[in-house]
Protein backbone atom coordinates (compact mmCIF):
# COMPACT_ATOMS: atom_id res chain seq x y z
CA UNK A 1 0.00 0.00 0.00
CA UNK A 2 2.93 2.23 0.37
CA UNK A 3 4.37 1.48 -2.58
CA UNK A 4 1.15 2.21 -4.35
CA UNK A 5 0.88 5.41 -2.65
CA UNK A 6 5.32 6.07 -3.03
CA UNK A 7 4.51 5.36 -6.89
CA UNK A 8 1.31 7.45 -7.17
CA UNK A 9 2.65 10.45 -5.17
CA UNK A 10 6.01 10.41 -7.27
CA UNK A 11 3.99 10.24 -10.91
CA UNK A 12 1.71 13.28 -9.47
CA UNK A 13 4.62 15.16 -9.16
CA UNK A 14 6.37 13.98 -11.79
CA UNK A 15 3.16 14.93 -13.96
CA UNK A 16 2.41 18.52 -11.74
CA UNK A 17 6.37 19.57 -12.83
CA UNK A 18 5.81 18.97 -16.27
CA UNK A 19 2.39 20.84 -16.55
CA UNK A 20 3.63 23.68 -14.09
CA UNK A 21 6.33 24.28 -16.51
CA UNK A 22 4.36 24.42 -19.59
CA UNK A 23 2.12 26.88 -17.54
CA UNK A 24 4.76 28.56 -16.26
CA UNK A 25 5.95 28.86 -19.60
CA UNK A 26 2.29 30.18 -21.15
CA UNK A 27 1.63 32.79 -17.99
CA UNK A 28 5.57 34.45 -19.05
CA UNK A 29 4.50 34.46 -22.10
CA UNK A 30 0.94 36.19 -21.95
CA UNK A 31 2.36 38.46 -19.61
CA UNK A 32 4.92 39.41 -21.83
CA UNK A 33 2.57 39.79 -25.06
CA UNK A 34 4.47 36.34 -26.45
CA UNK A 35 2.41 33.22 -27.38
CA UNK A 36 4.76 30.58 -25.81
CA UNK A 37 4.80 27.08 -26.89
CA UNK A 38 2.35 26.68 -29.66
CA UNK A 39 3.70 24.03 -31.93
CA UNK A 40 4.14 21.15 -30.10
CA UNK A 41 0.62 19.51 -29.45
CA UNK A 42 -2.53 20.95 -29.08
CA UNK A 43 -1.42 24.27 -28.39
CA UNK A 44 2.16 23.55 -27.61
CA UNK A 45 0.83 21.35 -24.72
CA UNK A 46 3.53 18.26 -25.23
CA UNK A 47 5.92 20.57 -25.59
CA UNK A 48 7.83 19.85 -21.56
CA UNK A 49 7.25 16.07 -22.63
CA UNK A 50 9.29 16.16 -25.04
CA UNK A 51 11.59 18.51 -23.33
CA UNK A 52 11.96 16.05 -20.70
CA UNK A 53 12.62 13.52 -23.05
CA UNK A 54 15.33 14.93 -24.23
CA UNK A 55 17.05 15.95 -20.60
CA UNK A 56 15.96 11.95 -20.17
CA UNK A 57 18.12 11.12 -22.88
CA UNK A 58 21.41 13.12 -22.62
CA UNK A 59 24.61 12.34 -21.22
CA UNK A 60 25.32 12.72 -17.83
CA UNK A 61 28.42 14.97 -17.43
CA UNK A 62 30.87 14.74 -14.53
CA UNK A 63 33.11 17.86 -14.33
CA UNK A 64 36.93 16.73 -13.40
CA UNK A 65 36.86 19.02 -10.60
CA UNK A 66 33.86 17.70 -8.85
CA UNK A 67 33.83 15.65 -5.92
CA UNK A 68 32.51 12.52 -7.66
CA UNK A 69 30.98 11.08 -4.82
CA UNK A 70 28.80 14.20 -3.38
CA UNK A 71 28.45 15.50 -7.05
CA UNK A 72 25.95 12.48 -7.56
CA UNK A 73 24.20 12.46 -4.34
CA UNK A 74 23.51 16.18 -3.90
CA UNK A 75 20.21 15.71 -6.38
CA UNK A 76 18.98 13.02 -4.76
CA UNK A 77 19.84 15.20 -1.51
CA UNK A 78 17.23 17.76 -2.94
CA UNK A 79 14.48 16.07 -4.25
CA UNK A 80 14.30 13.08 -1.46
CA UNK A 81 13.17 15.70 1.03
CA UNK A 82 10.60 17.36 -0.45
CA UNK A 83 9.15 13.53 -1.72
CA UNK A 84 8.73 12.72 2.16
CA UNK A 85 7.12 16.09 2.54
CA UNK A 86 4.16 14.98 0.50
CA UNK A 87 3.67 11.87 2.74
CA UNK A 88 2.08 13.63 5.91
CA UNK A 89 0.04 15.71 3.93
CA UNK A 90 -3.96 14.75 4.41
CA UNK A 91 -5.26 14.42 0.96
CA UNK A 92 -9.27 13.55 2.17
CA UNK A 93 -10.96 12.95 4.75
CA UNK A 94 -9.24 9.96 6.41
CA UNK A 95 -6.96 9.56 3.59
CA UNK A 96 -2.81 10.36 3.80
CA UNK A 97 0.15 8.41 3.88
CA UNK A 98 1.24 8.87 7.46
CA UNK A 99 -0.48 11.33 10.48
CA UNK A 100 2.11 12.23 12.61
CA UNK A 101 1.33 13.79 15.91
CA UNK A 102 3.67 16.67 14.64
CA UNK A 103 2.94 16.27 10.85
CA UNK A 104 3.70 20.45 10.54
CA UNK A 105 7.43 20.03 12.48
CA UNK A 106 8.49 16.84 10.43
CA UNK A 107 7.14 18.59 7.10
CA UNK A 108 9.15 21.62 8.30
CA UNK A 109 12.00 19.85 9.51
CA UNK A 110 12.19 17.36 6.46
CA UNK A 111 12.01 20.53 3.91
CA UNK A 112 14.75 22.40 5.54
CA UNK A 113 17.41 19.39 4.51
CA UNK A 114 16.97 20.29 0.69
CA UNK A 115 19.22 23.43 2.20
CA UNK A 116 22.17 20.58 2.39
CA UNK A 117 21.40 19.57 -0.89
CA UNK A 118 21.94 22.70 -3.06
CA UNK A 119 24.91 23.23 -0.34
CA UNK A 120 26.21 20.25 -1.65
CA UNK A 121 25.28 20.53 -5.11
CA UNK A 122 27.40 24.03 -4.91
CA UNK A 123 30.70 22.57 -3.67
CA UNK A 124 30.85 19.37 -5.47
CA UNK A 125 30.53 20.59 -8.59
CA UNK A 126 33.53 22.65 -8.24
CA UNK A 127 32.58 25.51 -9.55
CA UNK A 128 32.81 29.15 -8.02
CA UNK A 129 29.22 30.30 -9.72
CA UNK A 130 28.07 27.13 -8.26
CA UNK A 131 29.86 27.55 -4.94
CA UNK A 132 28.32 31.34 -4.89
CA UNK A 133 24.91 30.25 -5.46
CA UNK A 134 24.91 27.82 -3.06
CA UNK A 135 26.33 30.26 -0.45
CA UNK A 136 23.44 32.83 -1.75
CA UNK A 137 21.26 29.65 -0.81
CA UNK A 138 22.21 28.86 2.58
CA UNK A 139 22.29 32.48 4.00
CA UNK A 140 18.16 32.76 2.40
CA UNK A 141 16.81 29.45 3.38
CA UNK A 142 17.97 29.78 6.51
CA UNK A 143 17.13 32.92 7.42
CA UNK A 144 14.01 32.89 5.72
CA UNK A 145 13.25 29.48 7.91
CA UNK A 146 12.58 31.94 10.93
CA UNK A 147 9.56 34.03 10.15
CA UNK A 148 7.76 31.19 8.04
CA UNK A 149 8.13 29.11 11.21
CA UNK A 150 6.72 31.95 13.38
CA UNK A 151 3.78 32.44 10.99
CA UNK A 152 3.16 28.81 11.13
CA UNK A 153 3.09 28.89 14.69
CA UNK A 154 0.76 31.43 14.88
CA UNK A 155 -1.59 29.43 12.92
CA UNK A 156 -0.93 26.49 15.17
CA UNK A 157 -1.50 28.28 18.49
CA UNK A 158 -4.64 28.59 16.94
CA UNK A 159 -5.68 25.59 16.34
CA UNK A 160 -4.02 23.67 19.68
CA UNK A 161 -2.16 20.95 17.23
CA UNK A 162 0.98 20.06 15.44
CA UNK A 163 -1.00 16.85 13.40
CA UNK A 164 -2.44 18.05 9.97
CA UNK A 165 -5.71 16.59 9.80
CA UNK A 166 -6.49 17.45 13.04
CA UNK A 167 -5.76 21.02 11.63
CA UNK A 168 -8.13 20.36 8.96
CA UNK A 169 -10.87 19.15 10.78
CA UNK A 170 -10.85 22.07 12.58
CA UNK A 171 -11.14 24.02 9.88
CA UNK A 172 -14.58 21.84 8.91
CA UNK A 173 -18.10 23.46 9.52
CA UNK A 174 -21.45 23.90 8.20
CA UNK A 175 -21.05 27.29 7.45
CA UNK A 176 -18.13 25.95 4.80
CA UNK A 177 -15.63 28.89 3.88
CA UNK A 178 -16.22 30.86 7.02
CA UNK A 179 -14.83 28.24 8.81
CA UNK A 180 -11.63 28.57 7.55
CA UNK A 181 -8.34 29.45 9.13
CA UNK A 182 -7.78 33.36 7.73
CA UNK A 183 -11.63 33.83 7.69
CA UNK A 184 -12.74 32.50 10.75
CA UNK A 185 -9.31 34.37 13.10
CA UNK A 186 -8.85 37.24 10.26
CA UNK A 187 -5.56 38.31 11.64
CA UNK A 188 -3.96 34.76 9.98
CA UNK A 189 -4.55 36.43 6.41
CA UNK A 190 -1.46 38.43 7.93
CA UNK A 191 0.35 35.43 8.52
CA UNK A 192 -0.23 33.51 5.57
CA UNK A 193 0.95 36.60 3.45
CA UNK A 194 3.91 36.82 5.79
CA UNK A 195 4.11 32.44 5.65
CA UNK A 196 3.74 32.94 1.46
CA UNK A 197 6.83 35.48 0.90
CA UNK A 198 8.82 32.93 3.28
CA UNK A 199 8.07 30.18 0.71
CA UNK A 200 9.44 32.20 -2.71
CA UNK A 201 12.61 32.75 -0.71
CA UNK A 202 12.47 28.98 0.46
CA UNK A 203 11.96 27.64 -2.79
CA UNK A 204 14.18 29.96 -4.35
CA UNK A 205 11.72 31.93 -6.64
CA UNK A 206 12.24 35.03 -8.33
CA UNK A 207 11.83 37.95 -6.32
CA UNK A 208 14.16 35.81 -4.31
CA UNK A 209 16.05 33.31 -7.45
CA UNK A 210 19.56 34.95 -5.99
CA UNK A 211 20.47 31.27 -6.08
CA UNK A 212 19.93 31.14 -9.51
CA UNK A 213 20.17 34.40 -10.62
CA UNK A 214 21.08 34.05 -14.22
CA UNK A 215 22.37 37.36 -14.97
CA UNK A 216 24.82 36.82 -12.63
CA UNK A 217 25.52 33.45 -11.73
CA UNK A 218 24.09 31.69 -14.89
CA UNK A 219 22.17 28.79 -13.27
CA UNK A 220 23.39 28.99 -9.65
CA UNK A 221 24.31 25.78 -7.87
CA UNK A 222 23.09 23.65 -10.69
CA UNK A 223 24.93 24.91 -13.10
CA UNK A 224 27.47 21.80 -13.83
CA UNK A 225 24.11 19.54 -13.59
CA UNK A 226 22.84 17.68 -16.70
CA UNK A 227 20.56 14.93 -18.05
CA UNK A 228 18.99 13.26 -15.20
CA UNK A 229 20.70 14.89 -12.47
CA UNK A 230 19.10 18.01 -13.82
CA UNK A 231 16.00 16.88 -14.57
CA UNK A 232 15.69 15.94 -10.76
CA UNK A 233 17.00 19.32 -9.38
CA UNK A 234 13.96 21.06 -11.26
CA UNK A 235 11.27 18.36 -10.42
CA UNK A 236 12.30 19.69 -6.81
CA UNK A 237 12.02 23.02 -7.69
CA UNK A 238 8.11 22.66 -8.85
CA UNK A 239 7.29 19.67 -6.22
CA UNK A 240 9.01 22.42 -3.33
CA UNK A 241 6.67 24.95 -4.54
CA UNK A 242 3.71 22.38 -4.58
CA UNK A 243 4.51 21.32 -0.99
CA UNK A 244 4.85 24.65 0.39
CA UNK A 245 1.28 25.88 -1.20
CA UNK A 246 -0.20 22.88 -0.12
CA UNK A 247 0.83 23.69 3.36
CA UNK A 248 -0.56 27.12 3.44
CA UNK A 249 -3.52 25.87 2.03
CA UNK A 250 -3.65 23.16 5.00
CA UNK A 251 -3.02 25.82 7.60
CA UNK A 252 -4.79 28.56 6.80
CA UNK A 253 -7.35 27.56 3.98
CA UNK A 254 -9.20 24.80 5.19
CA UNK A 255 -7.22 22.05 4.01
CA UNK A 256 -9.31 19.06 1.63
CA UNK A 257 -12.49 20.98 3.27
CA UNK A 258 -14.90 22.38 0.23
CA UNK A 259 -15.75 25.84 0.95
CA UNK A 260 -19.29 25.71 0.06
CA UNK A 261 -20.57 22.80 2.52
CA UNK A 262 -24.35 22.66 0.88
CA UNK A 263 -22.81 21.13 -1.83
CA UNK A 264 -22.93 17.55 -0.08
CA UNK A 265 -20.19 15.47 2.11
CA UNK A 266 -19.17 12.14 1.63
CA UNK A 267 -18.41 9.74 4.46
CA UNK A 268 -14.73 9.40 6.38
CA UNK A 269 -12.51 7.08 4.22
CA UNK A 270 -14.82 6.75 1.23
CA UNK A 271 -12.97 6.55 -2.35
CA UNK A 272 -15.71 9.71 -3.76
CA UNK A 273 -14.37 11.51 0.01
CA UNK A 274 -10.55 11.11 -1.22
CA UNK A 275 -11.21 12.70 -4.79
CA UNK A 276 -13.58 15.58 -3.06
CA UNK A 277 -10.82 16.18 -0.75
CA UNK A 278 -8.47 15.76 -3.86
CA UNK A 279 -9.90 18.71 -5.86
CA UNK A 280 -10.46 21.40 -3.09
CA UNK A 281 -7.04 20.53 -1.65
CA UNK A 282 -5.11 20.61 -5.22
CA UNK A 283 -7.45 23.70 -7.02
CA UNK A 284 -6.23 25.74 -3.73
CA UNK A 285 -3.05 24.65 -4.12
CA UNK A 286 -2.76 25.41 -7.85
CA UNK A 287 -4.12 28.63 -7.26
CA UNK A 288 -1.54 29.63 -4.78
CA UNK A 289 1.57 27.94 -7.39
CA UNK A 290 -0.38 30.33 -10.02
CA UNK A 291 0.50 33.63 -7.76
CA UNK A 292 3.99 32.42 -7.03
CA UNK A 293 4.63 32.20 -11.28
CA UNK A 294 2.31 35.68 -11.43
CA UNK A 295 4.38 37.59 -8.94
CA UNK A 296 7.50 35.98 -10.66
CA UNK A 297 6.86 37.56 -14.15
CA UNK A 298 6.06 40.26 -12.43
CA UNK A 299 8.81 42.11 -9.66
CA UNK A 300 12.27 42.08 -10.89
CA UNK A 301 15.43 39.82 -8.52
CA UNK A 302 15.97 42.05 -5.25
CA UNK A 303 19.41 42.43 -4.17
CA UNK A 304 21.03 40.63 -1.80
CA UNK A 305 21.03 43.15 1.55
CA UNK A 306 17.18 44.23 0.63
CA UNK A 307 16.49 40.38 0.78
CA UNK A 308 18.60 40.48 4.35
CA UNK A 309 16.67 43.63 5.64
CA UNK A 310 13.30 42.21 4.11
CA UNK A 311 13.87 38.87 6.39
CA UNK A 312 15.25 39.95 10.04
CA UNK A 313 14.26 43.63 9.89
CA UNK A 314 10.53 43.37 8.38
CA UNK A 315 9.08 40.13 8.25
CA UNK A 316 10.80 38.47 11.59
CA UNK A 317 9.34 41.08 13.98
CA UNK A 318 6.42 41.00 12.07
CA UNK A 319 6.08 37.08 12.67
CA UNK A 320 6.74 38.02 16.29
CA UNK A 321 3.78 40.05 16.98
CA UNK A 322 1.41 37.93 14.79
CA UNK A 323 2.98 34.72 17.35
CA UNK A 324 1.90 37.41 20.18
CA UNK A 325 -1.70 38.29 18.88
CA UNK A 326 -2.26 34.32 18.39
CA UNK A 327 -1.27 33.55 22.29
CA UNK A 328 -3.59 36.41 23.13
CA UNK A 329 -6.35 35.46 20.92
CA UNK A 330 -6.21 31.79 22.10
CA UNK A 331 -6.10 32.59 25.92
CA UNK A 332 -8.95 34.83 25.81
CA UNK A 333 -10.88 31.67 24.01
CA UNK A 334 -9.55 29.62 27.01
CA UNK A 335 -10.79 31.89 29.62
CA UNK A 336 -14.11 32.39 27.83
CA UNK A 337 -14.65 28.92 27.86
CA UNK A 338 -13.79 28.81 31.25
CA UNK A 339 -15.90 30.91 32.88
CA UNK B 1 9.25 56.37 9.82
CA UNK B 2 11.66 55.64 6.88
CA UNK B 3 11.19 52.01 8.40
CA UNK B 4 6.94 52.13 8.00
CA UNK B 5 7.45 54.12 4.31
CA UNK B 6 10.00 51.53 2.81
CA UNK B 7 7.33 48.86 3.78
CA UNK B 8 4.03 50.89 2.53
CA UNK B 9 6.05 51.98 -0.70
CA UNK B 10 7.36 48.57 -1.59
CA UNK B 11 3.88 46.82 -0.58
CA UNK B 12 2.00 49.73 -2.63
CA UNK B 13 4.61 48.83 -5.63
CA UNK B 14 4.15 45.19 -5.79
CA UNK B 15 0.35 45.67 -5.73
CA UNK B 16 0.70 48.12 -8.85
CA UNK B 17 3.41 45.40 -10.73
CA UNK B 18 1.03 42.29 -9.99
CA UNK B 19 -2.18 44.45 -11.38
CA UNK B 20 0.09 45.59 -14.84
CA UNK B 21 0.95 41.95 -15.16
CA UNK B 22 -2.79 40.97 -14.73
CA UNK B 23 -3.64 43.54 -17.40
CA UNK B 24 -1.48 41.51 -19.88
CA UNK B 25 -2.26 38.25 -18.65
CA UNK B 26 -5.80 38.30 -19.23
CA UNK B 27 -5.55 39.67 -22.99
CA UNK B 28 -2.99 37.25 -23.40
CA UNK B 29 -3.22 34.06 -25.85
CA UNK B 30 -4.58 36.57 -28.42
CA UNK B 31 -2.68 37.05 -31.38
CA UNK B 32 -2.78 40.66 -33.41
CA UNK B 33 -3.57 40.73 -37.14
CA UNK B 34 -0.20 41.57 -38.31
CA UNK B 35 -0.88 45.12 -40.55
CA UNK B 36 1.42 45.94 -42.94
CA UNK B 37 2.98 49.67 -43.73
CA UNK B 38 1.03 50.47 -46.43
CA UNK B 39 -2.27 50.12 -43.69
CA UNK B 40 -3.51 53.73 -43.33
CA UNK B 41 -3.37 52.93 -39.07
CA UNK B 42 -0.12 51.57 -39.20
CA UNK B 43 1.24 54.29 -36.86
CA UNK B 44 -1.99 54.20 -35.18
CA UNK B 45 -1.67 50.60 -33.67
CA UNK B 46 -2.76 50.38 -30.37
CA UNK B 47 -4.08 46.41 -30.19
CA UNK B 48 -3.77 44.69 -26.78
CA UNK B 49 -3.22 41.09 -26.96
CA UNK B 50 -0.21 38.91 -28.17
CA UNK B 51 2.24 40.71 -30.61
CA UNK B 52 3.94 37.51 -32.07
CA UNK B 53 3.17 37.03 -35.36
CA UNK B 54 3.50 33.00 -36.20
CA UNK B 55 5.40 33.63 -39.46
CA UNK B 56 5.44 30.68 -41.52
CA UNK B 57 1.39 31.34 -41.15
CA UNK B 58 1.20 34.64 -40.92
CA UNK B 59 3.05 37.12 -42.29
CA UNK B 60 3.07 40.90 -42.18
CA UNK B 61 2.38 42.34 -45.67
CA UNK B 62 4.89 43.80 -47.57
CA UNK B 63 4.11 46.53 -50.17
CA UNK B 64 4.01 45.61 -53.84
CA UNK B 65 6.98 48.08 -54.76
CA UNK B 66 9.42 45.73 -51.90
CA UNK B 67 13.01 45.92 -52.77
CA UNK B 68 13.44 42.18 -52.46
CA UNK B 69 14.22 39.63 -54.88
CA UNK B 70 15.18 40.77 -58.43
CA UNK B 71 12.82 39.78 -61.10
CA UNK B 72 13.68 39.99 -64.43
CA UNK B 73 11.25 40.57 -67.96
CA UNK B 74 13.41 39.00 -70.22
CA UNK B 75 11.00 39.73 -73.45
CA UNK B 76 11.79 43.52 -72.36
CA UNK B 77 15.42 42.85 -71.98
CA UNK B 78 17.94 44.68 -74.76
CA UNK B 79 20.95 42.86 -73.19
CA UNK B 80 22.34 46.28 -72.63
CA UNK B 81 24.72 45.04 -70.19
CA UNK B 82 24.65 48.01 -67.72
CA UNK B 83 23.39 45.96 -65.01
CA UNK B 84 25.97 43.41 -64.99
CA UNK B 85 28.17 46.37 -65.50
CA UNK B 86 27.05 48.59 -62.35
CA UNK B 87 26.23 45.97 -60.09
CA UNK B 88 29.02 46.29 -57.33
CA UNK B 89 29.29 42.63 -56.51
CA UNK B 90 28.98 41.08 -59.65
CA UNK B 91 26.47 38.49 -59.34
CA UNK B 92 24.20 39.18 -62.52
CA UNK B 93 26.06 36.93 -65.39
CA UNK B 94 24.79 37.74 -68.37
CA UNK B 95 25.32 36.60 -72.52
CA UNK B 96 24.22 38.03 -75.79
CA UNK B 97 24.45 36.66 -79.66
CA UNK B 98 24.00 39.29 -82.09
CA UNK B 99 21.16 38.77 -84.28
CA UNK B 100 21.48 39.94 -88.03
CA UNK B 101 18.38 42.36 -87.95
CA UNK B 102 16.32 43.31 -85.45
CA UNK B 103 14.37 41.06 -83.48
CA UNK B 104 11.58 42.63 -82.29
CA UNK B 105 10.14 45.68 -80.02
CA UNK B 106 10.21 45.95 -76.45
CA UNK B 107 6.88 47.04 -74.16
CA UNK B 108 8.17 50.29 -74.40
CA UNK B 109 9.29 50.59 -78.39
CA UNK B 110 12.97 50.21 -78.27
CA UNK B 111 14.49 47.56 -80.54
CA UNK B 112 15.78 44.31 -79.86
CA UNK B 113 18.55 43.13 -81.55
CA UNK B 114 20.86 41.25 -79.84
CA UNK B 115 19.57 37.41 -78.32
CA UNK B 116 19.63 36.13 -74.66
CA UNK B 117 21.07 32.92 -74.35
CA UNK B 118 22.46 33.54 -70.38
CA UNK B 119 20.78 35.95 -67.86
CA UNK B 120 21.47 34.42 -64.30
CA UNK B 121 21.27 36.47 -61.16
CA UNK B 122 23.02 34.97 -57.86
CA UNK B 123 20.56 36.12 -55.35
CA UNK B 124 23.02 34.50 -52.31
CA UNK B 125 25.85 37.30 -53.29
CA UNK B 126 23.12 40.52 -54.36
CA UNK B 127 23.34 43.18 -51.86
CA UNK B 128 19.91 44.41 -52.35
CA UNK B 129 21.21 47.70 -53.67
CA UNK B 130 19.12 48.30 -56.32
CA UNK B 131 21.60 49.93 -58.45
CA UNK B 132 20.74 47.54 -61.54
CA UNK B 133 17.58 48.47 -61.88
CA UNK B 134 18.04 51.99 -62.19
CA UNK B 135 20.35 51.77 -64.88
CA UNK B 136 17.94 49.67 -66.76
CA UNK B 137 17.09 51.61 -69.77
CA UNK B 138 14.08 49.69 -70.50
CA UNK B 139 13.10 48.98 -66.54
CA UNK B 140 12.33 45.08 -67.27
CA UNK B 141 14.77 44.27 -64.35
CA UNK B 142 12.84 45.04 -60.97
CA UNK B 143 13.07 44.02 -57.54
CA UNK B 144 9.67 42.28 -56.13
CA UNK B 145 8.13 41.79 -52.47
CA UNK B 146 9.06 37.54 -52.79
CA UNK B 147 11.68 38.51 -49.57
CA UNK B 148 11.13 34.34 -48.04
CA UNK B 149 13.45 32.17 -50.57
CA UNK B 150 16.04 30.29 -48.30
CA UNK B 151 16.85 26.96 -49.59
CA UNK B 152 19.89 24.46 -48.35
CA UNK B 153 21.21 24.03 -51.43
CA UNK B 154 23.49 27.33 -52.34
CA UNK B 155 23.05 26.69 -56.17
CA UNK B 156 19.13 27.06 -55.48
CA UNK B 157 20.45 31.17 -55.67
CA UNK B 158 21.30 31.08 -59.04
CA UNK B 159 18.12 32.29 -60.65
CA UNK B 160 18.40 32.05 -64.41
CA UNK B 161 15.79 34.12 -66.45
CA UNK B 162 17.05 33.53 -69.64
CA UNK B 163 14.40 31.17 -71.51
CA UNK B 164 16.48 30.16 -74.80
CA UNK B 165 16.30 26.50 -75.78
CA UNK B 166 20.39 24.99 -76.22
CA UNK B 167 18.44 24.17 -79.88
CA UNK B 168 18.05 27.69 -80.75
CA UNK B 169 20.97 28.91 -79.10
CA UNK B 170 22.97 26.68 -81.51
CA UNK B 171 20.91 28.10 -84.47
CA UNK B 172 21.12 31.54 -83.44
CA UNK B 173 25.17 31.22 -83.42
CA UNK B 174 25.66 29.39 -86.90
CA UNK B 175 22.87 32.29 -87.78
CA UNK B 176 25.32 34.91 -86.75
CA UNK B 177 28.15 32.96 -88.30
CA UNK B 178 26.79 32.35 -91.31
CA UNK B 179 25.59 36.64 -91.62
CA UNK B 180 29.46 37.33 -90.74
CA UNK B 181 31.00 35.01 -93.26
CA UNK B 182 28.46 36.61 -95.90
CA UNK B 183 29.37 40.20 -94.73
CA UNK B 184 33.07 39.30 -94.73
CA UNK B 185 33.04 37.86 -98.31
CA UNK B 186 30.68 40.92 -99.68
CA UNK B 187 33.66 43.01 -97.91
CA UNK B 188 36.01 40.80 -99.63
CA UNK B 189 33.97 40.85 -103.09
CA UNK B 190 33.77 44.72 -102.66
CA UNK B 191 37.63 45.40 -102.09
CA UNK B 192 38.55 42.77 -105.02
CA UNK B 193 36.06 44.82 -107.28
CA UNK B 194 37.19 48.28 -105.68
CA UNK B 195 40.99 46.62 -106.44
CA UNK B 196 40.55 45.98 -110.00
CA UNK B 197 39.21 49.48 -111.16
CA UNK B 198 41.50 51.62 -112.48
Amino acid sequence: MACLWGASVFSFIALFALLAVYGERKISAFIHDRLGPTVTGPKGLFQTFADILKLLSKENIMPDAAEKVLFIIAPLLVFLPVFIGFSVLPVGKGFGVAFPNSGVLFLVAVVSIEVIGIWIAGWASGNKYALLGSARAIAQMVSYEIPALLAILSAVIIYGTFDLDKICQAQYSQSGILAFGVFKYPFLWISFVLYFICTLAETNRSPFDMPEAESELLAGFHIEYSGFRFALMFLAEYANMLLLSLLAVLLFFGGYNSPLPFLGEFDSGTIPALLWGLFWLLSKGFLLVFIQIWLRWSLPRIRIDQLMFLCWKVLTPAGLVLFFISCIWKLTEVYSNLS
Amino acid sequence: MKYWNSIQKGTLSVLKGLYITFKHLRKGGKSIAPVGIEDQNYFQQNATGSITIEYPTFEIPVPDHGRYKLHLEEDDCIVCDQCARICPVDCITMEGIKAPSEIGKTSDGTKKRIYLPVFTIDMAKCCYCGLCTIVCPTECLTMTNKYDFPTSDRNEFLFEFANMSAEEVELRKAELAQFEAEKKAAKEAALKLKDNTP
